[in-house]
């Protein structure tokens, strides 16, 4: 069982990672624990629990701007900025989740496609490094070129690099109205086809996703804003001979982003992989792995793929698309065997492990999960 | 020159003729230059208050040339400084008296479009406005928008994280390029990212955009493009009082209404850009804004409707909507030729670069007029009011002995005073040599290092683009601005927003 630590001011944080990196020690950060099964498994090390860094410390809502400790739950966030009518435009799933780690996972829901990952919404932060010092990066204005965009870094490090302890992100408008339009039947070739085409014509979509949904395969597209531009851009697509979409109700809409947002149709599959490729490409990959269920979103770019087929294969068939494939899902054994990350060419590996070492010298966040 | 940069070593100095051999075995006939008026050209960039011939200036053509460059300069401990267009408002291609230029401009093709992955792969030396050229045909466009973006190359947008006037809706250059190809000092090259939307690993690609040059030398980049609008249309709005046209920005905002460009201009900018280009801006108002909606055309009546009905609210005294593209294209004129503007009132003047939080404009603004009556020199003030990026222009005269030095310090004022209210030190033209030594305002020592770390896990013995971004042990640099004497600015036919 691992030992748990609950700092709750950055005083203590700083000085219990000198402590770890003093010793030659290691720290797992944690924030809700909703990913805990994700990477190889590390049983004996030392969790550092972040939810000890919570509220709100700035929110101005016209500013677009709000900064939040890190440790704070997702739902939370997610509740105090749909009550100013805005929202997190990454579109993040996260059930028990905190934003720091939201952040820490870079994982972005539908919305990705259109409005940009986490990547692109960490306007700034305040972090612990692995040498036990708190810095900043970044700023807290919605455009700012002063100095390294460390943010980048930080969305989709998984604990490697700092801990988090506040952030500050950059919010959006919610849209008056979101409209989802279905298109039955196709297979994936056609589907991401069709994704492609919508795209390519000024609607300007929101989203886009290709799954079995009651049990037959739908092409999903979304539209958000104002009322009269939303059917403007329906007329529009209309026209660019998608003239078979169907409307249907908000309930519905919701529902079906909600289950793309957290993979829901492949809820049960015990193996889940996570591919990002060109959208072109995504059909290709299903075909070279039959026998997978699968999911598409971000109009075929990002694959959901629950597969038993050799790892290797996977990963292959991945980089054959220009992608790359990270293992999200699997039993102790497989992700004890079988990393998480798709593997890096030698020289990017050498590279990533100099960043890593430019945060954390000693190592003390390299639990070996990753 | 008054900026300090490293001091050249001897050394270096001593070898030119071995270096400049050097090179000529690894790049061929013309893409080496070494006589003083071929070096002439590539002694400044777009802030032409410094210059400095480099020690060469080496123009490869291909990614082994570049890679050869490099690796022989990491060998023989040889300084790199690269080079886009020359555009840069913060002096980050200015050369170096002991440095190679490494000039990217023949890395000029387009090399693949997708128009159903939505991509376009293209050279560095690519000029920005070429993109959209490119692709416009089927309908498509590139969308972060630099003003100098018919000279500035796409590389130099990477390095620098250009914005532009839309970049409030379709973001800076950051989330709009998905790849590069990256040449490192060791001469590895290196893909980060690719055509997808995330890359696999840690996200070295965010890290390289915008690191002005120090990090590596781009050789390849994948941008996204989208469709273009149907549609743009623009609000020309005068308010009697400042704080009305503040409070109509926020509450626009507020309204879930994200405008293409949203732009503010006080009672000085107003008159004289006016008095320039004579578009018919009301002139008896103390702020001016112009809001720029787009889409279909159903969604801009509406959305003009709405902005309208706010600024109303707010106490406007003039509202004019655009009709048709013309109109559209007046209203923006004016604010447009705000730089040239200045350049008629004044011999010269300073532009500033930070951005503050809106809400923080009104009292921001009557700082800067106490600061303005203190120094005795004039300022007017353009406003990316969007985003909180402002621009102030610092008015001086460089003939009367003093003005320049009060001029600098009022310019150094004005960003601390950005960093003080919650702001940062620039918005969009980056930290450069201009701001380096008012890193400190906004960051701790600590911080600093941190960053300057991951320089080193890059470029351990820092040979690529030394001196810029990070303060040196001297603080004697002028501060924050762009220089512009006699009226001339640099590459005068750019607008410069």
């Amino acid at each position: 069982m691992s030992v748990m630590l609950r700092p709750t001011d950055i005083g203590e944080l700083c000085d219990l990672v000198a402590a770890f990196a003093g010793k030659d020690d290691r720290l797992c950060l944690r924030g809700g624990g909703s990913k805990d099964a994700i990477g190889a498994p590390t049983p004996d090390v030392t969790v550092v629990d972040m939810r000890g860094f919570s509220g709100v410390v700035d929110y101005d809502p016209p500013e677009l701007v709000l900064t939040v400790r890190a440790g704070t739950p997702l739902a939370e966030v997610q509740a105090l900025v749909a009550a100013e009518n805005q929202m997190l435009a990454f579109d993040p799933e996260g059930l028990g989740t905190t934003i720091g780690g939201v952040i820490a996972a870079g994982m972005a829901g539908p919305l990705r496609l259109t409005r940009g990952g986490v990547r692109d919404h960490l306007l700034g932060f305040e972090a612990v490094s692995g040498r036990g010092e708190r810095f900043v990066a970044g700023g807290k204005v919605v455009k700012n070129v002063t100095g390294f965009d460390l943010s980048k870094l930080m969305a989709g490090s998984w604990g490697r690099l700092a801990a988090l302890t506040e952030v500050t992100l950059k919010v959006v408008p919610r849209p008056q109205l979101q409209q989802t339009l279905l298109l039955r039947g196709l297979d994936p070739a056609a589907a991401v086809a069709v994704m492609a085409s919508a795209l390519g014509t000024p609607a300007e979509l929101s989203a886009a996703a290709h799954l079995a949904w009651h049990g037959e395969p739908v092409t999903a597209l979304r539209l958000d804003g104002f009322a009269p531009s939303v059917a403007a851009r329906r007329a529009m697509l209309a026209r660019d001979a998608l003239a078979a979409l169907e409307p249907i109700d908000d309930d519905e809409g919701d529902a079906l982003w909600d289950a793309v947002r957290h993979v829901r149709p492949l809820a049960s599959a015990p193996i889940l992989w996570r591919i990002v490729v060109a959208p072109s490409k995504a059909p290709g990959v299903i075909i070279a792995l039959p026998g997978a269920a699968w999911l598409l979103d971000w109009a075929g770019g990002l694959l959901w793929l629950a597969s038993d087929s050799d790892p290797a294969d996977i990963r292959r068939v991945a980089e054959a698309g220009g992608g790359h494939a990270m293992l999200v899902r699997g039993d102790t054994a497989l992700r004890g065997a079988v990393s998480a990350f798709h593997p890096r060419s030698p020289a990017l590996t050498a590279l990533e492990t100099r960043v890593r070492r430019a945060f954390d010298p000693a190592g003390v966040f390299e639990t070996g999960r990753f | 020159m008054s900026l300090c940069m490293p001091e050249p070593d001897a050394g270096v100095l001593a070898r030119r003729a071995e270096i400049v051999a050097a090179m000529r075995a690894i790049v061929p006939g013309e893409g080496v230059i070494d006589h003083a008026d071929g070096l002439r050209p590539y002694e400044t960039d777009g802030l032409t208050a410094y210059r400095q011939p480099p020690l060469v200036v080496v123009l490869p053509e291909t990614v082994a040339q570049v890679a050869a460059v490099l690796r022989w300069c990491r060998d023989h401990a040889v300084k790199v400084v690269p080079r886009g267009a020359g555009t840069s408002l913060s002096g980050g291609a200015l050369p170096l008296a002991d440095g190679v230029l490494l000039g990217m401009a023949k890395f000029n093709r387009i090399l693949h479009v997708d128009y159903a992955d939505r991509i376009a792969i293209v050279q560095p030396g690519v000029t920005n406005l070429a993109i959209s050229r490119a692709v416009e045909d089927e309908g498509f466009y590139y969308a972060p928008d630099p003003s100098s973006q018919i000279a500035c190359t796409i590389g130099g947008n990477v390095a620098e994280n250009s914005g532009g006037v839309h970049c409030l809706k379709y973001g800076v250059t950051t989330n709009n390029v998905l790849g590069v190809e990256l040449v490192t000092i060791d001469g590895e090259v290196l893909r980060l990212g690719g055509q997808g939307l995330e890359s696999a690993g840690l996200d070295l690609l965010g890290l390289v955009v915008g690191s002005e040059g120090l990090l590596g030398v781009v050789t390849e980049v994948t941008v996204r493009i989208l469709p273009r609008p149907e549609t743009a249309r623009a609000l020309l709005i005068g308010f009697p009082e400042l704080e009305g046209a503040g409070r109509c920005v926020g509450e626009v905002i507020a309204a879930g209404i994200i405008p293409a460009g949203m732009e503010m201009m006080d009672r000085a900018a107003i008159h004289a850009a006016e008095a320039f280009v004579n578009v018919g801006y009301p002139l008896d108002v103390e702020a001016l804004l112009i809001v720029e909606l787009d889409g279909p055309a159903a969604e801009c009546a509406h959305l003009i409707e709405a902005v309208a009905r706010i600024a109303e609210a707010n106490g406007a005294s003039s509202i004019r909507a655009s009709s048709d593209d013309t109109e559209r294209i007046a209203f923006w004129a004016g604010r447009k030729a705000a730089f040239p503007a200045a350049g008629r009132i004044s011999p010269d003047y300073f532009c500033m670069d930070g951005t503050i939080p809106r809400r923080r404009l009104p009292d921001v603004l009557a700082r800067m007029k106490l600061l303005s009556e203190q120094y005795g020199l004039g300022v007017i003030n353009v406003f990316h009011a969007g985003d909180g990026n402002l621009h102030p222009m610092v008015l001086y005269d460089a003939n009367v002995p003093g003005q320049l030095e009060l001029a600098e310090a009022f310019g150094a004022d004005i960003l601390r005073l950005c960093v003080e209210v919650g702001g940062v030190l620039t918005g969009e033209h980056g930290v450069g040599v201009e701001k380096r030594d008012l890193m400190p305002a906004m960051f701790s020592a600590i911080d600093l290092a941190q960053q300057v770390e991951l320089k080193h896990a890059f470029d351990p013995a820092a040979l690529l683009n030394p001196g810029k971004v990070f303060p040196t042990l001297h603080r004697c640099a002028e501060l924050g601005q762009m220089h512009v004497h006699g009226g001339k600015l640099p590459f005068p036919d750019l607008p410069r927003l």
